[in-house]
């Protein structure tokens, strides 16, 4: 067998330059001549009617062109699916200025256009509107009792509802010897990505339009302007080569690109319209959610029942929903389950996915469980993981395609020091501060999808592959470029990989951590394809060696073709290329999963977070002094930027645990903490040792690549191994997310 | 790059005229007539074309545009750019030398300090001022200082990482 070259080596990112110089170029960065600059008015109520707006004070600024509201947008189609996207819930998707009904606060309601930034922003400022306010309701705690099940769509399955009661939950509850019940809580989270959401789009006549947006799907905003603007698709070119941090946030079209496209349309020109940072916290946010777990287990520690249930918020115009309950059961193999997940409409705008959703809510709650079930048994925490370790899922009653999660457990222990610990809660301290140790187990499903990439190789060997895909910050340029040459033996330096750009093949959104295995496979398949059709020109050549070969007998390596048993018998790749009349060898594959295969299995990326904590006594100041998360998700393409992703997910675990909450003022239904001051992430004094290892898994089912993504996983496991830790540490069970300094004193 | 200076604002009737406000960016004398309200971030970036230099906040949070000014890391996007006449600035597009990339940045590269970037020219323009300021000498003392730089990919123990291996190096002039 070929040795593997390219796949596994730790490549630099090939776009590192670029960012390093400030020469990389995201949405708001392209300076066209004669750009004019939007700037958005947002509703300051919550719900009601806009009566009227008077703009006479803005209109009489000096470089303002135009103001669009309700009462003067351009003529918009009223059915809701020409408004929907790859990522919409069920439901009727949010129009932007298409009446004068207000339904949350911080929705959009105007767009000032002026001749410089500054003085829209000003004239925005001078717009006085009248509404007529309606009541509202915004606390998912009053609204408990309208919980209701979630409407099905194409969101759901992908998405999966709970699936329906085992056994019999109460009397094996009623029976276990050592039982949990817990309330778990988090409130709304923003992705904040620290790249505000912009878009600059370039009026180019002749109905064609070429739009510089942030996203993490240039087809899905293409198809959105396209459907809402009347454009015909091909006129509409979305490019998003640089994307300063999606975390799900641009999985759909969000409102500034609507606005920047409609006043591109209306004033035939270039125009910008960039989001502040409040208005970063108007569209789509982790949903906060309330959990109650019951697991009961038998005094040997297996645990027999599992009741996990969530409500959720959304709003009233869709059903966002996320995958918070199926996990325990399929993590732990109890015969008795009782599984529910409902949600409350609330005049709030839709939540929307954000890094691990419902995965990382849900495992909190699991987790937590467990961990606290372990101390009722008086067995360690990752004893009892073991204990109740199943190479099957039972929940779905199908084999795992590969699930390495034990190797997890046992090398992340070793590399931690996990076996060193005291039991005992409040048993050690360094100093004043209370030390305690704590793990947690993490899953993420493998989502297959089909996807399309072009390959062409030119006379001088150079490859060059294509899709429409993104690339958010997660190494996609790269990892694919390794995928490329290593398919077609030959040297990165040889291949270039483009990316972001709506012209390119179909690519789906970039989330969920499949970009790796869908547009990694349609990679693969394209360069096979290239190489089949490079080994049929061969054959043709005058003395080719290979007139009577089959394409499965022959190497591709170092640029080169032969047969293994027959050094001499090898041309290089260009010397076939430059012999072909066209000089240049092209192909496109659509790559489609096999799945009637794949649905045979549950397939799963698994991690186990080890978290050491130091809680200061007095003042209850907490803070993760080192951890360790030990992942297996198939075949790692590039470990630097896998190990990254990893932490990248650590550090937002204990974002999670300890930091950030958007806080709502359920009297006026608005949010509070609309900046990065007050919206707190982890800054680099906050962050200590952090350490990641990738266990060996093999998986010949998922895809092409048997590699399952790296996007969410580390943070699947490290919130809840941070709050078992601080149990361990002051022997206080705290469920809420985020937990402060306050709750511990 | 080049930069080139435009001038936008020249017509308006709210009492506001321009000034002329000259600033010496990465080794190029510029001219600019900007709106007293102008931020020195908008005028960087927009009327500079330098779009290097980010804007994560526009209101002191994030550091994303974080330059050097007259020797100092200043946070751009509070600063107007008529306080700025006359001073010398440095910004991301003039760190490397030519082709020849600074160290920093090389160890950016090197230690994967960055995933989508949007940080990077303000973590790279801090940390190159912060070694000079030479307040930080350990590893928790680095980490305080450029706290003021968020990265919400999570690259913080990279970017800590990179600035501490040409901290040692010694070779961040
Ligand atoms: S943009 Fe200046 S600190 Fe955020
Ligand atoms: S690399 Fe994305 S914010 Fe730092």
């Amino acid at each position: 067998m070929k040795t593997s070259k390219q796949i596994g080596k730790p490549v630099s990112r090939l776009e590192g330059n670029l960012k390093v110089t400030g020469a990389a170029k995201y949405a708001a960065d392209y300076n066209e001549s004669d750009l004019v600059h939007g700037y958005i008015v947002n509703s300051t109520i919550t719900k009601g009617k806009i009566i009227a707006i008077d703009e006479s004070s803005a209109r009489k600024i000096s470089g303002v062109i135009e103001i669009y509201s309700h009462t003067n947008r351009s003529k918009l189609p009223w059915f809701d699916i020409l408004y929907t996207d790859m990522d919409a819930p069920p439901g009727t998707p949010f129009k932007p200025l298409y009446n004068n009904q207000v339904l949350y606060n911080g929705q959009p309601i105007a767009l000032v256009v002026a001749e410089c930034f500054e003085t829209s922003r000003y004239a925005a400022s001078l717009l006085k509107i009248t509404y007529e306010e309606e009541t509202f309701e915004t606390e998912l705690m009053m609204r408990l009792a309208a919980a209701r099940n979630p409407k099905k769509g194409m969101a759901t399955s992908i998405k999966p509802l709970p699936p329906s009661p085992t056994g019999n939950f109460e009397e094996a509850y009623e029976q276990a010897d050592a039982k949990y019940e817990g309330e778990f809580f988090h409130g709304a989270e923003h992705h904040n990505p620290l790249e505000l959401f912009a878009t600059t789009t370039i009026f180019e006549g002749d109905g064609k339009l070429t739009v510089y947006d942030k996203t993490q799907g240039t087809n899905n905003c293409q198809i959105y302007i396209a459907n809402v603007f009347g454009l015909h698709f091909k006129d509409v070119r979305v490019l998003s080569p640089f994307v300063g941090g999606g975390f799900g946030s641009g999985l759909r079209p969000q409102y500034q690109l609507f606005l920047c496209v409609m006043a591109s349309l209306e004033l035939k020109r270039n125009v910008r319209v960039t989001m502040d940072r409040a208005q970063m916290f108007t569209f789509g946010h982790r949903p906060q959610t309330i959990q109650r777990t019951k697991f009961g287990a038998s005094a040997d520690g297996i645990v027999t029942a599992i009741h996990h249930s969530a409500i959720a918020e959304t709003s009233h115009f869709e059903d966002y929903t996320e995958v918070v309950v199926n996990w325990a059961n399929m993590l732990y193999p109890a015969k008795n389950t009782l599984l529910d997940y409902k949600l409350v409409p609330l005049d709030l705008f839709t939540p929307m996915d954000m890094r691990a959703p419902g995965g990382s809510t849900g495992l909190h709650a699991i987790e937590a469980t467990m961990d606290a079930l372990s101390y009722e048994l008086n067995i360690d925490p990752l004893a009892l993981r073991l204990l109740n370790y199943s190479e099957r899922d039972v929940s779905a009653d199908k084999p795992y395609s590969s699930k390495e999660l034990k190797a997890c457990y046992l090398q992340g222990a070793e590399k931690f020091g996990w076996s060193d610990r005291n039991p005992e809660p409040r048993s050690t301290k360094r100093g004043n501060r209370l030390v305690g140790t704590g793990m947690s187990t993490g899953i993420w499903d493998v989502i297959a999808l089909p996807a399309k990439a072009k390959a062409k190789i030119d006379r001088e060997g150079k490859v060059k592959v294509t899709s429409a895909v993104t690339d958010i910050g997660t190494g996609t340029k790269t990892i694919m470029t390794q995928i490329a040459a290593e398919t077609l033996g030959i040297s990165i330096s040889d291949v270039t990989f483009a990316y972001g750009d709506s012209k390119m093949p179909l690519a789906p959104i970039q989330g969920g951590s499949y970009t790796t295995g869908v547009i990694g496979s349609a990679v693969k398949a394209v360069c096979t394809a290239l190489k089949k059709k490079i080994f049929r020109q061969a054959k043709k050549m005058k003395h080719s060696a290979f007139k009577k070969v089959k394409f499965k007998d022959v190497v591709f390596e170092d640029g080169k073709i032969f047969l293994p048993n027959k050094p001499n018998s090898a041309v290089s790749i260009k010397s076939v290329v430059i012999d072909n009349e066209e000089k240049v060898i092209k192909t496109s594959k659509t790559n489609i999963p096999n799945l009637l295969k794949i649905k045979q299995y549950t397939r799963a990326a698994h991690s186990a977070a080890f978290v050491e904590v130091e809680v200061d006594e007095e003042l209850g100041v907490i803070n993760v002094t080192r951890a360790v998360t030990a992942v297996a998700a198939g075949k790692i393409i590039n470990p630097k930027t896998a190990r990254s992703q990893i932490l990248g997910g650590m550090i937002w675990g204990i974002s999670k645990a300890l930091r950030e909450e958007t806080l709502t003022d359920h009297h006026l239904g608005k949010y509070m903490n609309t900046n990065l001051g007050e919206y707190h992430i982890p800054v680099h004094a906050d962050i200590h040792e952090l350490d990641v290892l990738f266990v060996e898994e093999n998986d010949e089912i998922i895809n092409e690549l048997g590699s399952k993504g790296v996007g969410e996983i580390g943070l699947a496991s490290m919130a809840p191994a941070i709050a078992n830790a601080i149990f361990h540490a002051t022997g206080k069970r705290i469920n809420k997310f985020p937990i402060h300094f306050d709750a511990l004193l | 790059m080049k930069a080139e200076s435009t001038d936008r604002e020249n017509n308006n009737d709210f009492n506001l005229t321009t000034s002329q406000v000259k600033l010496k960016i990465n080794g190029n004398c510029l001219q600019l007539n900007v709106l007293p309200w102008v931020s020195l971030l908008d005028a960087i970036r927009d009327h500079c074309n330098l779009t290097g230099t980010k804007k994560g906040c526009d209101h002191g949070q994030c550091g994303a545009c974080t330059v050097i000014c007259d020797g100092n890391r200043i946070l751009s996007c509070l600063t107007l750019a008529v306080m700025k006449n006359k001073s010398e600035i440095t910004t991301i597009e003039g760190i490397a030398d030519g082709d020849e990339l600074h160290p920093l940045q090389k160890a950016f590269i090197k230690h994967d300090a960055f995933q989508c970037g949007y940080c990077t020219p303000g973590q790279i323009c801090s940390a190159i001022a912060m070694l000079k300021e030479g307040k930080a000498n350990t590893r928790e003392e680095i980490k305080e200082q450029m706290s003021g730089n968020l990265c919400r990919c999570g690259a913080n123990t990279n970017i800590i990482d990179a600035i501490i291996e040409i901290k040692n190096k010694g070779n961040y002039e």
